[in-house]
């Protein structure tokens, strides 16, 4: 059994045979496109990973033999419906392992799941004059929901800063707690660094100073094995297209009393027990905050997403990434006028990095003439890149199926970049 | 490769190295900012207007080589120009790296390099942020010009 600190740092022991990478990358049809008439390398995981023919396979059963509303009617196909979305809602709980079914509430992304919170949470909890702590390296969807929240409720909204190797300053953050903070709201990895955040100790320091505290687990779930009570976070948000599943799907997990004490967030069907002129009474958990026909097919895919990595083993994706990145950071840094950016030594498998003399947008269009994908610009963190003082960086971001001969395109497709450029 | 020297000729690639006229007019009447958020882009436009006629041009900023080539032809190619024949200069060159039509290269003079551009959809907004923020200076608007 390994620690929390242990698995949350980024560093894994063996478990067993490793990933055969060939045979997981039939499983997904798109890495077969060809792009420009060249083999795909498709390096843009943390915008979205690409999908494996189970997940494509259970949306499309869905569509094809088992479409139906569900938590309404009592015909067969809408029971099977309830039946299956129930049980991608008990997978998700096994997979991030919350204690109970109703501490799953599905939502379109981490986005979304941040914005609930924001706006329930803080209409229940935060008070004029109350701080909310963010740090100095999040996604922008973990920064403008709580200027929105601090906006309406007159609170203000304080940042932990980072180093220059993209760590949180932790001494910083202990300092920043005080009295007033109602809420932390931290990334659990970096999406423009790939910083892990040691968020176990994050969580302890905020709870002995009686906060709770929401992970933003987008770039987390994907690539190391999440226990949400061994963590004792509060919240925690995470999207499905970035672990393999559908677009448009997501879960906000939260802890029972904090969501019960959160009014609904939308309104409207599916999240009430009775409606009448006079008084509406509010489902039960998770229903309160599922308003709505929600994303079946989603949440189905998201299900066969997680029976997906399950299936090949979180902490052997792990590991395989993990020597994915030490190779790529090897491979990049031989390239003359590259700088990564983000040099923690706990990283999950984001290369940010710059190439001297050309910009990212330029590197991006070259790349992409060579079959390779990467994200360029500010990856909707712009603080972190006014903190390096660039304007943007290339980023390449590993998943489960990526090759150390991919790492090789793209180390050459780097050097075609300074031949153009020269 | 082919392809990409169509987008990054040789002019390009000099004016993205060493840009002209890449400097603050001190004695500029005419300024705006530009902003492609999309990239992190960004651009200060100084211009002198007299009479009608763009007598000094100059511009600060980082960005990509489309984007910091455009910025130094556009201020090269302003000077001496009216306003109206500014304007419609960015007419043609719109039209050149969106690829609506080819005028004719006679008119557009050095600008003609963008052609490749209109390959990359992309990167249209890049060749196109001077020129927008040309446009916010000349009619007075001090609001910041965003490509998006």
């Amino acid at each position: 059994m390994k620690s929390t600190e242990e698995i949350t740092s980024g560093k894994f022991a063996g478990t067993g045979p490793s990933i055969d990478v060939e045979r997981v990358r039939r499983d997904f049809p798109l890495l077969e496109e060809k792009v420009h008439g060249r083999k795909l390398a498709y390096l843009d995981n943390a915008a979205t990973t690409q999908k494996p023919r189970q997940v494509i396979d259970a949306m499309m059963q869905f569509y094809t033999s088992g479409c139906s509303n569900v938590h309404r009617g009592v015909h067969l196909l809408s029971e099977r419906a309830t039946a299956n979305y129930e049980s991608a809602r008990s997978r998700l709980r096994r997979f991030i392992n919350a204690r109970d079914d109703r501490e799953i509430v599905f939502v379109r992304g981490a986005t979304e799941a941040i914005n609930l919170v924001a706006s329930s949470f803080g209409k229940a909890h935060v008070k004029p004059g109350d701080e909310i702590l963010i740090t100095g390296m999040e996604h922008h969807s973990n920064i403008v929901p709580w200027q929105v929240v601090c906006e309406e409720r007159g609170a203000r909204l304080r940042v932990v800063p980072i180093n220059l190797a993209g760590e949180l300053l932790v001494e910083e953050y202990e300092k920043l707690l005080n009295p007033r903070t109602s809420l932390v709201a931290v990334t659990h990895v970096s999406n423009a660094l790939g910083t892990v955040n040691p968020v176990r100790h994050i969580v302890e320091m905020a709870h002995r100073n009686g906060t709770p505290v929401l992970i933003d687990g987008a770039q987390a779930v994907q690539h190391l094995r999440v226990d949400v009570q061994a963590l004792d976070c509060d919240f925690y948000a995470f999207s499905g297209h970035k672990m393999y599943g559908p677009t448009g799907i997501g879960v906000l997990y939260g802890k029972e009393r904090w969501l019960e004490s959160m009014p609904p967030y939308q309104a409207g069907g599916d999240m009430i027990t009775s409606v009448t002129f006079e008084k509406t009474i509010y489902a039960k958990l998770p229903h309160k905050f599922e308003a709505g026909t929600p994303d079946i097919a989603g949440v189905i895919g998201l299900g066969a997403a997680v029976d997906y990595l399950e299936s090949l083993g979180v902490d052997r994706i792990a590991e395989h990434e993990h020597a994915l990145l030490e190779y790529g950071t090897k491979v990049l840094q031989a390239v003359p006028g590259v700088r990564i950016i983000g040099t923690a030594p706990g990283k999950t498998s984001v290369l940010s990095f710059t190439l001297e003399g050309v910009h990212p947008h330029d590197v991006g269009t070259i790349l992409d003439q060579e079959g390779i994908a990467i994200r360029t610009g500010h990856h909707c963190a712009q603080p972190v890149m006014d903190f390096f003082r660039i304007p943007a960086t290339a980023r390449a971001s590993l998943a489960l199926y990526n090759t150390r001969e991919e790492l090789d395109t793209l180390a050459a497709g780097l050097r075609r970049v300074a031949e153009v450029f020269n | 490769m082919s392809d990409l020297r169509e987008l990054y000729q040789e002019v390009i690639l000099d004016h993205h190295k060493r840009p002209r006229n890449f400097h603050k007019l001190e004695d500029a009447n005419r300024h705006a900012e530009g902003f492609n958020p999309l990239c992190g882009d960004k651009i200060q436009l100084y211009l002198r207007v007299e009479d009608g006629i763009v007598r000094d041009a100059g511009f600060e900023g980082s960005g990509c080589a489309i984007s910091t080539a455009s910025a130094s032809l556009m201020t090269e190619m302003l000077k001496g120009k009216t306003e109206a024949e500014s304007e419609a200069l960015f007419e043609k060159f719109h039209d050149l790296v969106t690829g609506k039509s080819m005028p004719d290269s006679a008119s557009l003079g050095k600008l003609a390099v963008f052609s490749g551009v209109r390959e990359y959809p992309v990167r249209v907004k890049c060749a196109v942020l001077a020129w927008h923020t040309l446009r916010a200076a000349l009619q007075g608007s001090l609001e910041r010009v965003a490509t998006e």
